[in-house]
């Protein structure tokens, strides 16, 4: 009876229902809407699995041992491969990284903590805004005026240079968003505790928004590995080791993946242009494996 | 269990350490300042070096561009004959397929990439595929520029040209498909180039949609939304700084893009709303002219560059404008 | 957060590597650098390598950034020598000190390839027809100019897509300068240059270097382009005959262009241009490619080096040229500069 009772009072009160009834427009909407973004996940895809799948065809058929370890091949040569390039590009990006991550997460710092409503901070975010502009060319023309003529010569860290100004805006602006988003109780915990304001960011903020840091550290190796232009102009190209006859060769003209795989895709011959998807796909499969490794080692942070 | 009473008197002493935090809720040693200041100071320096070091691009670029813009002045940006042997410059037909391929770029970057990047962290899929899938999206932004173009010729161009031929036999009348597609042009360019910024504007959304506080969802939930409620009238304008960023980003790397545009646009001085047009962007002229310029080319192809990054700088202006005004708005609403 | 273990492992790589550079220089190898155009790149690539064999110590990189970029280079001192297909000009050799030696190394042909899967095997294009393509006045494939020529084929009615260099280039100025010089249209309109003004039109399409060129006449049905005569021999593009001045329709070809060098003398600072050769067999549209030297080294090591090098490839060097589809340097040629390899010191 009671029972009966309560249902009846149940349904003179309008409570929410929790049914997703496809009689009602907003769960239409909704289903519609994960319709239509996973059909436009699946579009995107396809043309991004075609580049990948035309990469892994044409790259693979050349895949083996003698690529990392021999120098490239001349017109009308079998087999070679370029071990130089790899090195080339580990080295120039790295030199890149280690100019371009400290500067980019140090300004960054200043913008989401020390100073974000400060007319620096205002100028420093438009800059870098402006810089992600940047052309990869005229990156090269940059670094070809400050570090080529100066040291006269074409070398690796003239390379590095080129590459860090592309990815100086990727690291500082995805930082600063990824600095912001650190929830202010945390900070103000740790304030709490006595910290100064850069043991704060030392202690907390950073390490909370590294994942956030570490994509955007990623994403712009990722770019920076895979430019051309910018290294045509300041590293040039080399058949050779860098380290060749026990001299290293650091302020030489250094070969690189991306230049390796632009001149030799402009050849007539067959065994350059398997070389350059090869070299294509070895690059892919580098930033692969650097980007596991930067979650890896993020993971052991936390 | 009974500890000795020694024992028990040292594990409780550490416990009452750590609930009085006597090691660490001290004020801060003389040293610790000292570091804080130096620290601030570091980071000052390297804001002020951004600064410095864009001022000191502009000045070097703008530097060599001098005499070209005061022999050219406006009418290198009106005109659109590019002829060295004349000495007739003008870089219109470039300004307008920079802006044309970079905005067609962001507006289907963008859809796609917010797309993805909502599908990613929404929990559409069980999370270890989302994280494969967060990877393979990472890893095109490695593919080189080059491979871009050589795909976009071997494989994108042939795809399109039979639809494209279709649309302009029906629809010739639409201004946007008056030309027919000979090869490259400015559809497969601006396409290639959705693909290239789309992992820039993917991985950085997701970032930005995963630090959502868990909670601002299951309020939305609780109050009876339904997913897409909660997603578009909550999620998504919490992370709406993130995902500006991740778009003015995408953008600025369209804007700039040189090597796979150098061989897709098709590098005619066209100016032309059709789609299927041959057409040519500043970076791409930049490119494919710089290596062999002389001296007066180069002066000339650095006021290009000049436009380039005034162009730059305007969008980041109104992004940065547009931007002020929605949060104005949305803390508005809040309050 | 601090300095992770993969980073500390870069840091120390690039410490060593700055210590060693800093302490200790080249052994015995003699390096030389230097950059220029791209057309020779193949070749010099093979003549660097095979030298490098014969000379143990000997180190030399070549990077193709274009025949400009190239004398550039040379002119800022960034590299001991240049390759250009445009030779130099007298104020750029004036603004080198110590005075150049342009060397010519090699030849080439330039052809019209085309893409006409429903056209005849041997396309035959007259000087009217093909200037009138490249100008934008004849756009289809079955206009009267073109089917003069090829009387018994039945040319479709495709529209004719032209394919340009898109980046300034040594190939455009030689190609431009060959229909400057047969006709007055384009003398007074497009004119010479590694970048011209092309009519426009939007069936006019560009694609950058040789390659970008090849790929988008064998993608595009109905395309013709002028590319380096061993992109489309190894491309196995279908190249036209051209017609000549003494109005014979030459195929591209190894005694073709060598027919068409032969008559050409050097003259001291052997520069020469061969716009429009005046022989039988002559394939009108070829070029020499030049390297650029100092007159004088500081190092003797490299001065000695060069000449090495330069005497290999004179003569093995020329060998190995015609099967890579450029032209062998006719004899007297090889002598001349020779000869003239011993201003380099």
């Amino acid at each position: 009876m009671r029972s009966m009772e309560g249902s009846q009072a149940a349904d003179k009160v309008d409570l929410p229902s929790l049914d997703r009834s496809y009689h009602d427009p907003r769960g239409v909407l909704s289903t519609l809407l994960s319709v239509v973004t996973g059909a436009a996940t699946v579009v995107a895809c396809i043309p991004l699995f075609s580049v990948l799948i035309m990469l892994f065809w044409r790259g693979s058929a050349r895949l083996s041992w003698q690529l990392f370890v021999e120098l490239p091949p001349t017109a009308f040569e079998e087999g070679g491969g370029f071990g130089n390039a790899i090195v080339g590009t580990l080295v120039m990006v790295g030199i890149a990284a280690l100019i371009s991550v400290p500067f980019g997460i140090l300004a960054a710092v200043f913008l989401a903590e020390f100073g974000p409503d400060s007319k620096l901070a205002a100028g420093a975010r438009f800059c870098a805004k402006t810089l992600t502009g940047l052309p990869s060319i005229l990156a090269g023309v940059f670094a070809y005026a400050a570090v080529v003529l100066a040291t006269g010569t074409y070398s690796a860290p003239a390379g590095g240079v080129a590459l860090a100004l592309l990815m100086v805006p990727t690291v500082l602006l995805t930082a600063e968003e990824a600095m912001k988003m650190v929830p202010t109780r945390m900070k103000e915990g740790a304030v709490g505790m006595g910290c100064t304001r850069s043991q704060v960011i030392w202690k907390v903020v950073l390490p909370t928004a590294l994942p956030g840091i570490l994509t955007g550290v990623m994403l712009a190796v990722a770019r920076a590995s895979g430019e051309t232009a910018p290294l045509l102009f300041t590293a040039l190209f080399s058949n050779y080791w860098l380290i060749q006859d026990g001299h290293l060769g650091l302020m030489e003209p250094t070969a690189s993946l991306a230049v390796l795989i632009y001149n030799f895709s402009g050849m007539p011959f067959e065994n350059q242009i398997e070389m350059a998807w090869a070299a294509a796909l070895v690059l892919v499969l580098l930033v692969l494996v650097i980007n596991i490794i930067g979650q890896l080692l993020s993971r052991q942070r936390v | 269990m009974a500890l000795p009473a020694t024992e028990r008197e040292a594990a409780f002493g550490s416990v009452r350490e750590m609930a009085t935090g006597a090691s660490i809720s001290t004020p801060p040693s003389s040293l610790d300042i000292f570091a804080d200041r130096v620290f601030r100071g570091l980071t000052l320096i390297f804001a002020g070096l951004t600064i410095v070091l864009v001022l000191y691009i502009v000045l070097e670029i703008g530097g060599k561009a001098a005499p070209a813009m005061q022999k050219y002045g406006l009418g290198f940006i009106t005109s659109t004959t590019w002829d060295v042997n004349k000495a007739r410059f003008g870089v219109l037909p470039e300004i307008w397929g920079t802006l044309y391929s970079s905005v067609l770029a962001l507006v289907l970057g963008g859809f796609f990439g917010i797309s993805i990047a909502i599908f990613l962290t929404q929990d559409f899929l069980p999370p270890k595929l989302e994280v494969i899938f967060k990877n393979i999206v990472e890893l095109l932004a490695a593919i080189p520029s080059v491979v871009y173009g050589l795909w976009g010729i071997f494989v994108l161009i042939p795809t399109i040209r039979p639809v494209a031929d279709w649309v302009h036999q029906h629809f010739g009348w639409i201004p946007f498909f008056s030309t027919s597609l000979s090869g490259p042009g400015m559809l497969p360019a601006a396409l290639v180039l959705t693909i290239m910024v789309l992992p820039t504007i993917s991985a950085i959304s997701r970032d930005a949609l995963s630090a959502v506080p868990p909670r601002l969802k299951e309020a939305a939930f609780g109050m009876g939304a339904t997913r897409w409620e909660a997603i578009l009238r909550v999620i998504l304008p919490t992370a709406s700084t993130g995902i500006f960023g991740a778009l003015m980003l995408g953008f600025g790397r369209a804007l700039g893009e040189t090597m796979a545009l150098a061989m897709l646009v098709g590098n005619s001085n066209q100016l032309s709303i059709s789609l299927f047009s041959p057409a040519n962007t500043l970076a791409a002229l930049l490119a494919l002219n710089f290596p062999e310029a002389d001296k007066r080319q180069e002066q000339v192809l650095m006021y290009a560059a000049v436009l380039l990054l005034a162009i730059t700088l305007l969008v980041n202006f109104c992004g940065t404008a547009v931007l002020r005004r929605a949060t104005v708005r949305l803390s508005g609403e809040g309050k | 957060m601090k300095v992770g273990p993969v980073r500390c492992l870069w840091l120390l790589l690039i410490l060593c590597g700055l210590l060693s550079t800093s302490l200790g220089w080249a052994g015995e190898s003699v390096r030389l650098k230097g950059s220029g155009a791209s057309f020779p790149f193949p070749l010099y690539g093979l003549w660097f390598k095979e030298s490098g064999k014969v000379n143990r110590n000997v180190i030399i990189a070549y990077q193709a950034t274009g025949s400009g970029a190239g004398i550039k280079d040379f002119v800022n001192k960034t590299v001991d020598f240049a390759a250009s297909d445009a030779a130099m000009t007298d104020e750029e050799m004036a603004a080198v000190e110590g005075g150049v030696q342009l060397l010519p190394m090699t030849a080439g042909s330039i052809v019209l390839a085309y893409n006409l899967p429903d056209g005849p095997k041997e396309l035959k294009l007259s000087r009217e027809a093909y200037t009138k393509i490249f100008l934008g006045q004849v756009t289809k494939w079955n206009d009267p100019v073109i089917a003069q020529a090829n009387p018994d084929a039945k040319m479709p009615e495709t529209g004719i897509t032209v394919v340009r260099r898109a980046d300034s280039s040594g190939t455009t100025f030689v190609f431009t300068q060959h229909l400057g010089a047969i006709s007055e249209a384009w003398k007074n309109g497009p004119g010479t240059g590694t970048t011209v003004n092309w009519p426009s039109s939007d069936k006019f399409i560009a694609s950058p270097k040789n390659d970008g060129v090849a790929a988008t006449i064998k993608q595009t049905p109905g395309a013709i382009g002028y590319i380096e005569y061993g992109f489309a021999e190894l491309g196995k593009l279908p190249m036209a005959l051209v017609e000549n001045k003494a109005g014979k329709f030459v195929k591209p070809s190894l005694e073709s262009g060598q027919a068409a060098l032969a008559g050409v003398d050097l003259p001291p600072d052997l520069r020469a241009w061969v716009p429009d050769p005046s022989g039988e067999e002559a394939y009108p549209i070829v070029t020499y490619t030049w390297m650029v030297f100092h007159k004088k080294y500081d190092d003797p090591k490299k001065a000695e080096t060069i000449r090495n090098v330069v005497k290999y490839a004179l003569t093995d060097g020329q060998r190995v040229s015609g099967k890579m589809g450029y032209i062998p340097l006719p004899d007297k040629v090889v002598q001349v500069v020779s000869r003239a390899l011993d201003n380099i010191q």
